[in-house]
């Protein structure tokens, strides 16, 4: 059966495989998802929202997927007036520091280098260029989908240096544990990452402790807590006063967990839920936490838009310095210009929506974007653009009555 | 001959592709590749057209291998296309550089609403590219232009330097008389509207991705690479004037074609996301990658634009043809939000669907 589609590193592992997917499974897979698509079902849960909803409330998901699926969906325009929906930091994409972006470009461009990355991050800018204008100069970039497949790529060119640029939150951080693990295991000297990993839980600390914090209420992101389980949450629950409920991507386990939100919120409860019962435990995945815990240690991260978190990122630990592309390549000498109109660190914060800044949609599209939060598919200002959150929700929910009379093919 | 290259071709792209089964009269033994000498226009250049282009492509415009076909004189309005082919890689489930080298200048001609005559074609071969594998495409492509019902009259050979060359580029070019009384174009859609697609989208993309990034389903992804101009000539025979726009959603899919016809029209174009034919495996690969299959390429698929009284009839016609029977009535056309597309999504809420910027990039997580 097809996991969920953001466990890319997960699913990509195996379909690579031999053991890959019979088309028996993909059926069953489909109408997993389909199942959670329910646009039926979904309307009835965001009726049961309205009946429990008597105050306004503002709740914030943590997870550029989440914002991405809400946005594309339309969840936000089946809620009920109340309830604000804040799109939280959770893209890894968005919140990489602009001056790693620099040391990647530079890393890039050196001869001799093969720079592999995820895709959506070879669009984000830096001061000067995006590696997209790297690899049209002539650096070697390559879109991998797994890091492993960077591994691989440091065994078949020993002659050259293999970087992986391994960013993102907890969801991203075992299979590059693992690629820095096996790297290690096959004694390769051509391999290394380019990391910057980020947590959630210190992000929410940060966004609660902020001057003006409006969120009363989080959407954990599901994936994370399937490699993290949710036990690191509750003493932030009760620190709070806050609900915290693990919620999944689909459109029906979105309004689930707006639903379960919702209710503490009424009733005055702050708890952690489980609304993706499906896929996270409470424990989580404790091999890869085991993995996690010997290949990185935590520490202070900068977050492009945030600033400094302490203690909010992951590096890699002693046992595996020798593996930390900026050890190995020195680059020095970045001076890093963020554009002066760019508000993505209100956004990233939920002090502003993407169409209440000045550039958005003027100077900043995702054909030209000031900042990360245009570029990625689940940036909130990028999810904004192209869904069309250049019109207000009237406008929008009002574009379709033409559709009448569709009859379904 | 052409039954056991097939073959080979449906296994790729598991390694180098066996053409052991290729009988056509193989050129020049004493060079397994292509070398410079091949586009140097002397003995080795003729060579390789008197033994593998015209066998192939054989027909009399081109057997007199003059610096330009002859013709006789069409009647009636021409319509004339261009494209260039550089796909990687070159064979893949479902085709090769050489179906679609057909197909895509012939449907680009059909959906104009002409009727596709003749084609030429001119390759850009790199130095150490194997005969075997050039023999296997230009007999697709013989393949290919003798079910669209074209003639490849004329063309061109170019080596270049290895490493100047992807092994190689094909572009084509087509001319076809334009059908009498048929009145349509990417500017002439109207509010009301009903819009089908003749099939399942996205199909070609992925199945290109599937073998570029080593994606591997055990129920494989094929291309829907196919020449529609016989399903299209039905359409037009059966209800050419209630035809207001055609499109071949290509690259950017079906999102940039609407977006292309919405903006060349004036007008706005809603869909039904529920109501998009997309395949249960191009769904899924979609999914893990983090892709929206609107976008995917297409290679084999029509778009119609046609008046509501007759969106019924069109479409029964399309689902009695082999290349039609999962066409779907996907939306229609208003005078509302002109210029912009907007789905209605399964929840029953609307997001908009802008043409995109670039490719597709997978997402990280």
């Amino acid at each position: 059966m097809v996991s969920h589609p953001s466990d890319k590193n997960k699913n990509v592992a195996r379909v690579g495989h031999p053991e890959s997917l019979t088309a028996l499974e993909l059926r069953a897979g489909m109408k997993y998802l389909t199942e959670f698509r329910n646009g039926e079902i979904a309307q009835r849960m965001a009726r049961e929202i309205r009946v429990i909803t008597t105050r306004p409330w503002k709740i914030m998901e943590v997870c550029g997927g989440q914002t991405h699926s809400i946005i594309k969906n339309g969840i936000d325009q089946m809620l009920p007036s109340e309830i604000e929906m804040i799109h939280g930091p959770g893209c890894p994409v968005c919140v990489t520091p602009l001056e790693l972006i620099d040391k990647a470009l530079a890393i890039a461009a050196q001869p001799g280098v093969i720079f592999c990355s995820f895709g959506d991050m070879l669009r984000v800018p830096g001061t000067d260029a995006d590696l997209f204008q790297i690899k049209g100069a002539g650096g070697d970039v390559r879109v991998v989908y797994s890091p492993l497949d960077a591994v691989d790529l440091a065994m078949k060119n020993p002659e050259k240096q293999v970087v992986f640029f391994g960013v993102g939150f907890e969801t991203t951080a075992p299979a590059n544990a693992m690629s820095v693990h096996v790297a290690k295991r096959r004694g390769l000297k051509n391999f290394s990452l380019l990391v910057s990993h980020v947590l959630v839980p210190p992000a929410i600390e940060a966004i609660m402790g902020s001057p003006g914090n409006k969120v009363q209420g989080f959407l954990l992101a599901g994936h994370v807590c399937s490699v993290m389980g949710y036990w690191e949450y509750p003493p932030l629950a009760a620190k709070y006063g806050i609900p915290l409920v693990v919620t999944g991507f689909e459109p029906l386990d979105l309004l689930d967990g707006i639903r379960r939100a919702v209710v503490q919120l009424e009733a005055g409860r702050h708890e952690v839920e489980n609304a993706y019962e499906r896929i996270v435990t409470f424990d989580g995945n404790r091999a890869a936490q085991k993995l996690l815990a010997e290949v990185f240690e935590v520490t202070d991260r900068a977050w492009r838009g945030i600033g400094v978190i302490p203690n909010s990122g992951w590096r890699l630990s002693a046992a595996y310095r020798a593996f930390d592309a900026e050890d190995r390549f020195q680059i020095s000498g970045i001076h890093t210009q963020e554009s002066p109109l760019c508000r993505a660190g209100d956004v990233l914060r939920g002090a502003i929506k993407p169409a209440e800044c000045s550039a958005f949609g003027k100077e900043c599209t995702p054909r030209h974007p000031l900042g990360a939060t245009m570029v990625s598919s689940e940036g909130a200002c990028a999810a904004y653009f192209n869904y069309g959150r250049f019109l207000s929700i009237e406008e929008l929910a009002g574009a379709g009555t033409g559709l009448t009379g569709v009859v379904h093919g | 001959m052409a039954e056991s290259a097939k073959t080979a071709l449906l296994d790729l792209p598991k390694g180098t592709p066996d053409f052991s089964g290729w009988s056509c009269p193989l050129p020049l033994v004493g060079y397994p590749t292509i070398v410079m000498g091949h586009g140097g226009g002397g003995k080795l250049g003729n060579e390789l057209v008197e033994h593998m282009f015209l066998p192939a492509f054989r027909n009399p415009a081109l057997e007199n291998l003059g610096d330009a076909a002859v013709l006789d004189l069409l009647n009636g309005r021409l319509a004339m296309s261009t494209d260039s082919f550089v796909v990687q890689p070159l064979f893949f489930p479902g085709g090769s550089i050489g179906e679609l080298a057909v197909n895509g200048t012939v449907n680009d001609l059909a959906v104009s609403g002409a009727e596709p005559k003749f084609l030429s074609a001119g390759f850009i071969l790199e130095e150490g590219f194997p005969l075997a594998q050039l023999a296997a495409i230009v007999q697709a492509m013989a393949n290919a232009a003798h079910t669209a019902g074209v003639q490849i009259v004329t063309g061109d050979t170019k080596v270049v330097e290895r490493g100047h060359g992807d092994g190689c580029y094909i572009n084509t070019a087509g001319i076809g008389v334009l059908r009498p009384g048929i009145r349509l174009g990417p500017n002439r859609a109207k509010p009301g509207d009903a819009i089908l697609v003749s099939g399942t989208i996205g199909d070609h993309g992925m199945a290109i991705m599937s073998v570029r990034e080593g994606l591997e389903f055990e129920s494989q992804i094929r291309s829907d690479c196919v020449a529609l101009n016989g399903m299209i000539a039905e359409v037009l025979d059966a209800a050419g004037a209630s035809v207001h726009a055609m499109r071949d959603p290509t690259r950017g899919g079906l999102a940039s074609t609407l977006n292309e016809i919405a903006q060349a029209s004036g007008v706005g174009i809603v869909i039904d996301e529920a109501s998009l034919p997309v395949r249960v495996e191009v769904q899924s690969a979609c999914e893990l990658l983090g892709l929206d299959p609107v976008y995917v390429a297409n290679e084999g698929k029509a778009v119609f634009f046609v008046v509501p009284e007759a969106a019924e009839k069109v479409l029964a016609v399309l689902r009695a043809h082999p290349l039609g029977r999962e066409a779907a009535r996907i939306g229609q056309v208003t005078a509302e939000h002109p210029k912009m597309l907007v789905a209605r999504t399964a929840m029953g809420a609307n997001r908009v669907i802008a043409q995109q910027i670039g490719e597709q990039l997978p997402r990280i997580c």
